[in-house]
């Protein structure tokens, strides 16, 4: 029976052991999960070519958790960067402020789209933001007044479509991609629709529900899942990043939005509507506290990582216009603080 | 022959066979069903995870010119460059500034190929330009290129190249994850247990609690993650993603299921052991030392072989505290951040690139290995140290 004694032995010191919270010497990041790969890549080469730092540990919370676990204050147990696919709201801002996190530097890192893709067999889709929005919401205006989704084909809502019922596999409701495609698919339709404006009047833009009836499954937040069902399901249609349909161009394609097709050129240039910018925030005054953390700032920000030929290119991330991507990296090395007039 | 009553015995004795036999052929089917979806995983996991276990290396010469220290590229002529792996590319600099004896030679190595190029020499899909894929088919005739056995699969940490992604640091976190948990809720859980069965009293408390304890097992795991996020990390401070509040959390988790197993075999010892020893003049605390622990010990550690074995597969908890991560280096203490092996898996699964799905199942093979060596390691101790009575 010593060795029962010595299991609780051992027990007592490790609850002694809990509570002590040390300064730290790594790098801690939250944040987006779109943003993650890119992060996680710059934090790898970051590691292995700095040899005094240790790797950065880079969590994948979402945008809206890593932001949550940001603004909780300044100090070693809260993260130096948020990783977000979205820009930073007005109110994180404030509350971030209140909390004591005063000096925020913004750093714009590239594009990401959000593609449609199908099965590689398949005809091609052209489709428009119309298309897709009537496709996913819930309640569309019938004889000026709103009723369930009638649509069950792409045929039924756009002649030119071919007749193949709706599937729709896509993002739940937790992810920030699934944020991005009703910002810019479906509030851009009903803000603008007339039928729509006729309807809800004012608050047109407000609607956004996506319906439940069958037509849209989500899919999860594992986007390998949607590729794989695309590849077996030749009717349905897929929404995903664009670093997926890029490492997938032997069995899935992308539908065109608009007229234009979802290709590098296309997202980058800004042609192809449904793309988004990411980002990251820097935590100021964790420099100087934390080892690396203005290093591992500089080496994101460089041509290398982020630029035309850059590394993180390789592994989908569109970068942003050279120009852009010059100014952009002078202010984020020279740490400018993040004001409330900049996210207006 | 008319028979009794009335009644056609044949007849009679015909149906209740062939009820038996209907019941028999519906077990049966259910059992090939179970075991072919079993087969089915197996298969799939084998078929795709295999391949991992081998890695393409390609014999270049690298030139450690001045130019090669400033833009490691420059190292190896412009098209080798691109199907080797940038996890060597980038660590030319750093290996001139060490060994400032390399500067201006030439060395021909067997080096770590990149990931398309791996994919390419499997015949899987890739993303290497033609240019690049005739360049590997040439070096692979003059026997430049080669799939050796991965042994970086069981030496690496996590990577965003899949070409030199490992478990190591993963096998490792999990170790000290499963270790603080084995420190924690063996010692709780065992003394819980003799306390309900040997000394508390049989009252309305008791029965309380052990309806908490029989219905805590069978929660839903993520919300003791959500437990512990509240308790170890808000409340005591315990640093996030670090493999002592993986083991808090998972601790928790684990209780209740070594409760029941303790209890369980406590009750199996019959009355007359404790009653001898009491006999003779045994104090109660001698009884449970002397004769109760040592004698339902096997049923216990097989109970907490089962409970750590599936706190070893446990993620959804895990993410709550922060432990599915980007986290490359093995835990140094129980502080520092680390990753378990189904949380690697997990990101691995989720990552676009193609080349890590061979990995993503290699690694649930190494789990299933694992889970498969605790698990039988249990049935071991009971057929071993079992008693009947």
């Amino acid at each position: 029976m010593k060795s029962i004694k010595k299991v609780a032995l051992a027990a007592a010191l490790v609850l002694s052991l809990a509570g002590v919270a040390e300064a730290r010497d790594q790098i801690r990041i939250v944040g987006s999960s779109t943003v993650y790969p890119f992060s996680s890549a710059v934090a790898e080469e970051f590691g292995a070519t700095n040899k005094q730092f240790k790797s950065p540990v880079v969590e994948s919370t979402g945008s809206g958790g890593g932001h949550k676990l940001f603004y909780a204050g300044v100090g070693p147990d809260t993260p130096d960067i948020t990783n977000s696919s979205r820009r930073m709201k007005v109110e994180e801002l404030e509350t971030n402020a209140k909390n004591g996190v005063t000096d925020i530097t913004e750093a714009k890192i590239g594009f990401d789209g959000i593609v449609i893709a199908q099965n590689i067999g398949n005809g091609d889709m052209n489709l428009t933001l119309k298309d897709l929005a009537l496709a996913v919401l819930e309640e569309v205006p019938v004889d000026g007044k709103l009723a369930p989704n009638p649509y069950k084909t792409w045929k039924q809502l756009n002649p030119s479509l071919p007749d193949r019922k709706i599937v729709i596999y896509g993002p739940p409701a937790t992810s920030g991609t699934r944020d991005a495609f009703i910002e810019m698919v479906v509030e851009k339709f009903t803000g603008k629709d007339e039928t729509f404006k006729a309807v809800l009047g004012k608050d047109a833009a407000q609607y956004k529900k996506i319906r439940q009836d069958g037509p849209y499954v989500p899919a999860g937040e594992n986007d390998n899942l949607i590729v794989q069902k695309l590849t077996k399901d030749t009717e349905a249609v897929g929404i995903f990043g664009y670093s997926f349909l890029a490492e997938n161009k032997d069995r899935i394609k992308g539908c065109t939005v608009e007229g234009n097709p979802p290709t590098f050129d296309n997202i980058s240039s800004a042609k192809y509507p449904i793309s988004r910018a990411l980002y990251f925030y820097v935590k100021d005054a964790h420099i100087g506290k934390i080892p690396g953390l203005k290093e591992y700032v500089d080496l994101f920000m460089s041509e290398k990582m982020i630029g035309d030929a850059g590394y993180l290119k390789t592994i989908g991330l569109i970068p942003l216009p050279a120009a852009e991507r010059e100014k952009v990296r002078k202010d984020v090395t020279g740490f400018k603080k993040l004001t409330a007039e900049d996210l207006k | 022959m008319a028979s009794l009553f009335g009644i056609d015995e044949k007849k009679l004795l015909r149906k209740r066979r062939a009820a038996e036999t209907r019941f028999r052929l519906c077990a049966i089917a259910a059992l090939v069903l179970a075991g072919a979806f079993l087969v089915f995983f197996l298969f799939d996991i084998t078929m795709k995870g295999y391949p991992a276990f081998q890695q393409a290396e390609l014999l270049v010469s690298v030139n450690y010119t001045t130019e090669a220290h400033d833009n490691p590229y420059a190292a190896m002529d412009p098209d080798t460059v691109q199907i080797v792996s940038r996890s060597f590319t980038r660590l030319i600099p750093s290996m001139m500034a060490e060994n400032s004896r390399l500067i201006g030679t030439t060395k021909e190595m067997w080096v770590l190929a990149s990931a398309d190029t791996d994919q390419y020499l499997k015949g899987n899909a890739n993303r290497l330009k033609p240019r690049h894929q005739a360049l590997v088919d040439t070096m692979r005739q003059e026997g430049k290129a080669r799939l050796a056995f991965n042994w970086g699969f069981f030496e690496a940490g996590d990577s965003k190249l899949p070409e030199l992604a490992g478990i190591r640091a993963a096998a490792i976190g999990s170790l000290y994850v499963l270790l603080i948990t084995l420190a924690i809720s063996f010692p709780v859980g065992v003394m819980c247990a003799v306390y309900l069965e040997e000394f508390a009293p049989d009252n309305r408390l008791t029965q309380i609690i052990e309806v908490n304890i029989n219905n805590l097992a069978a929660i839903p795991s993520i919300l003791y993650g959500l437990l512990g996020l509240a308790i170890f990390i808000n409340f005591m401070g315990v640093p996030r993603s670090s493999a002592l509040v993986g083991g808090l959390t998972l601790s928790l988790m684990t209780l209740p299921a070594i409760i029941i197993s303790t209890r369980a075999a406590i009750r199996s010892i019959p009355p007359s052991i404790r009653e001898a020893a009491l006999a003779l003049g045994a104090t109660p605390l001698q009884v449970v030392w002397h004769h109760v622990l040592p004698l339902s010990l096997p049923g216990v550690l097989t109970g907490t072989i089962i409970g750590l074995a599936r706190a070893m597969g446990e993620t959804a908890p895990l993410l709550i505290v922060g432990m599915m991560a980007y986290i490359p280096e093995a835990p140094e203490n129980f502080n520092s951040a680390a990753t378990v092996l189904p949380a690697q898996i997990f990101t691995w699964a989720s990552d676009s690139q193609r080349a890590f799905s061979e990995r993503t199942a290699a690694g649930i093979m190494v789990l299933l290995v694992l889970l498969l060596g605790m698990n039988a390691t249990a049935i071991w101790l009971r057929n071993k140290y079992e008693r009947k009575w």
